[in-house]
């Protein structure tokens, strides 16, 4: 291409398409750069900011009234935790058991409607689950409760769980499953130990995916579990949580609610970060095996 | 051979019918397949619900209920048309923002990145999505919302300030700074599908453009864009439905006041931001239904630009797994 042509107006029409092409690609390199840069300047904020209020005292203390010095966000990050695990107990086990059912039993009109079910539960705005916790739970309950966060959480990880699930089971190489039955295995059997078994890792990538999403959900527990300034000593009392925290103190006016806030936007990020830098290398790991 | 039949070893492995033969096997079906109707149950649960909530608001608004904008909850009247406006606008706002940007970011990352550069910059794009909704929010208040007061809208402002889209005092928080956050946070959903669409795109034919003497670029148009018309479509569709209901971000960066006016930098409302804002407050019976109904409009908006955004990227995926 950089070799002279024969014609004269040839090259000068040929040069002007070579600048076109260089001129699209600096304004897709540019245009690139735009895009990543808000994703460096989250994480240059998150931790400017952050990490100066990054105390122990931060870990253990509760909230204290603004002014006072030595307030902590310790029951929003039980109470997360708290709800993501409640959650958890149900919807891991469900997750995985439906997108079992979708990959070795999924073909009558049971499956295809659950996996339209979940492609929809999934792009339902989250906030539109908290509606259906506050119905579902907290009225009943009469009152907010971690019950209710958990199950908006619980929610929205099933769907994710199942379709995972489903995609990374459809991987297990049909040869496999036949050579468990031909041996006399009870299919039950075959799909527990040896599908399920098999596919651990990647079941475990799917499943880190869905605890990172629900972590960093605030919208839909902003009327189930709503907040506490203390401890919340019963799973069916207002509890805390660290992206309602952050909420909170991000509107308020004042300084050393933003600063615990940007403390809290740390730990946050960096747990859901590492949850997918770990799922991203377990992927690679497994993509290297096989090849 | 018949000797070897007749042992009872070899007969218990030979087929007994279609039925499954372990009452074990019968059970876990069984379990697992009410599982999958729970499920589905769920979502049935969910829209009766969600509807039984808002009926009292449409029994008492009717259609004003989406026609209307005035949102007193002292007064007991409800018109949505306000949150409608600004979610429509934030999010159109958002997608024209995301989609030059998005389709920018595909085609540099698959066609014209090196590959460590491409798997580096694609890394920081997808890690864009993980990060919660509500850091994007507090990232707006302290960061972009202060950059579009000072820098950002008197720029515009000096140069199409004459536009009314682009008048009114700068306050930092308003429809414009949601439609910027809102483009963030679609640009990694709308490029990666994008990527997964020029994937599709066998590689004869970008050889075929370049081999006809095209340019990267004419390449690029020709045999890439050209040609995933309708997956870019679907793609931005469904960036779209994402936008919509987007809740936290929106709502700590939009100024949260309902109301429709001219100016994009004017503070505004939009229908997720309302129902975070208000729902744990509400009082009245009458302030919950008008909430859950400007919430099963936003359910069913979502619903259909979903589901849309599917049928089209299914189709495009099936034209072109007929062709290869």
């Amino acid at each position: 291409m950089n070799e002279p042509l024969p014609s004269f107006d040839l090259q000068r029409f040929d040069g002007r398409r070579r600048w076109k092409n260089r001129l699209a690609i600096v304004v897709l390199t540019l245009l690139t750069t735009l895009a990543v840069w808000p994703f460096v300047s989250i994480l240059k904020y998150v931790i400017e900011r952050g990490y100066p209020a990054l105390t122990w005292t931060l870990f253990t203390n509760l909230p204290k009234p603004v002014g006072e010095a030595g307030g902590g966000i310790a029951n929003a990050l039980v109470g997360s935790i708290t709800m993501v695990a409640l959650a958890s107990v149900v919807g891991i086990p469900a997750g995985i058991f439906a997108g079992a059912y979708l990959s070795e039993f999924g073909r009558g009109k049971v499956a295809t409607t659950l996996r339209f079910t979940c492609d929809l539960l999934v792009s339902v705005p989250s906030i539109i689950i908290g509606l259906f916790a506050y119905t579902l739970i907290v009225i009943p309950m009469k009152g907010f409760s971690a019950y209710a966060g958990a199950f908006a959480m619980l929610m929205i990880q099933v769907p994710m769980v199942t379709r995972t699930t489903e995609e990374i089971l459809k991987l297990v190489p049909q040869h496999l499953r036949e050579a468990g039955l031909a041996l006399g295995i009870p299919r039950w059997k075959v799909i527990l130990r040896i599908v399920l078994r098999g596919s651990l890792s990647g079941l475990t990538t799917g499943v880190m995916l869905a605890l990172a999403r629900i972590l960093g959900e605030t919208a839909p527990l902003l009327f189930t579990a709503f907040n506490n300034r203390f401890w919340s000593e019963k799973l069916n009392q207002p509890t805390a949580s660290l992206p309602v925290l952050i909420y909170t103190y991000a509107i308020s006016p004042f300084d050393d609610w933003h600063a615990q806030a940007w403390a809290a936007a740390l730990v946050l990020v960096l747990f859901v970060l590492l949850l997918n830098v770990a799922t991203r290398l377990i992927l690679g790991r497994r993509a290297d095996i096989r090849h | 051979m018949e000797q070897l039949l007749a042992l009872p070893i070899v007969r218990s492995f030979l087929p007994q019918g279609r039925k499954e033969i372990h009452l074990g096997d019968r059970l876990f079906y069984l379990s697992l397949k009410s599982l999958s109707v729970l499920i589905i149950l769920s979502l049935c649960a969910l829209v009766y619900l969600l509807w039984g909530m808002a009926t009292p608001a449409f029994a008492k608004f009717g259609w004003g209920f989406f026609t209307t904008s005035t949102w007193n909850p002292v007064t007991e009247a409800f018109g949505s048309l306000a949150f409608i406006y600004g979610t429509v606008v934030s999010s159109l706002l958002g997608l024209l923002i995301a989609t030059p940007v998005s389709i920018a970011v595909a085609l540099f990352l698959n066609e014209v990145a090196p590959r460590p550069v491409g798997t580096v910059l694609g890394f920081m794009v997808e890690m864009l999505a993980a990060i919660p909704s509500v850091v994007f929010g507090i990232w707006g208040v302290f960061s972009l919302a202060p950059w579009v007061r000072a820098t950002l809208q008197p720029a515009i402002q000096s140069y199409a300030g004459w536009l009314p889209i682009f008048q009114g005092p700068p306050y930092g928080v308003g429809m414009f700074t949601a439609g910027i956050i809102l483009a963030i946070m679609i640009t990694p959903t709308i490029s990666s599908i994008c990527r997964e669409v020029f994937r599709t795109i066998p590689f004869t034919v970008r050889e075929g453009a370049l081999a006809l003497g095209g340019t990267k670029w004419e390449m690029m148009k020709m045999a890439i864009l050209d040609s995933s018309r309708s997956g870019i479509f679907g793609a931005t569709v469904l960036g779209l439905g994402r936008a919509f209901g987007e809740t936290m971000a929106v709502t700590m960066v939009i100024g949260n006041r309902p109301q429709i006016s001219a100016s994009l930098f004017a503070p505004a409302q939009t229908m997720a931001s309302i129902i975070a804002n208000e729902y744990a407050e509400a009082s009245s019976d009458m302030h919950h239904s008008a909430l859950a109904a400007v919430g099963l409009a936003l359910f069913l908006v979502s619903l259909l630009f979903n589901g849309g955004a599917r049928f089209v990227l299914w189709r495009t995926d099936r034209k072109f797994r007929s062709r290869a």
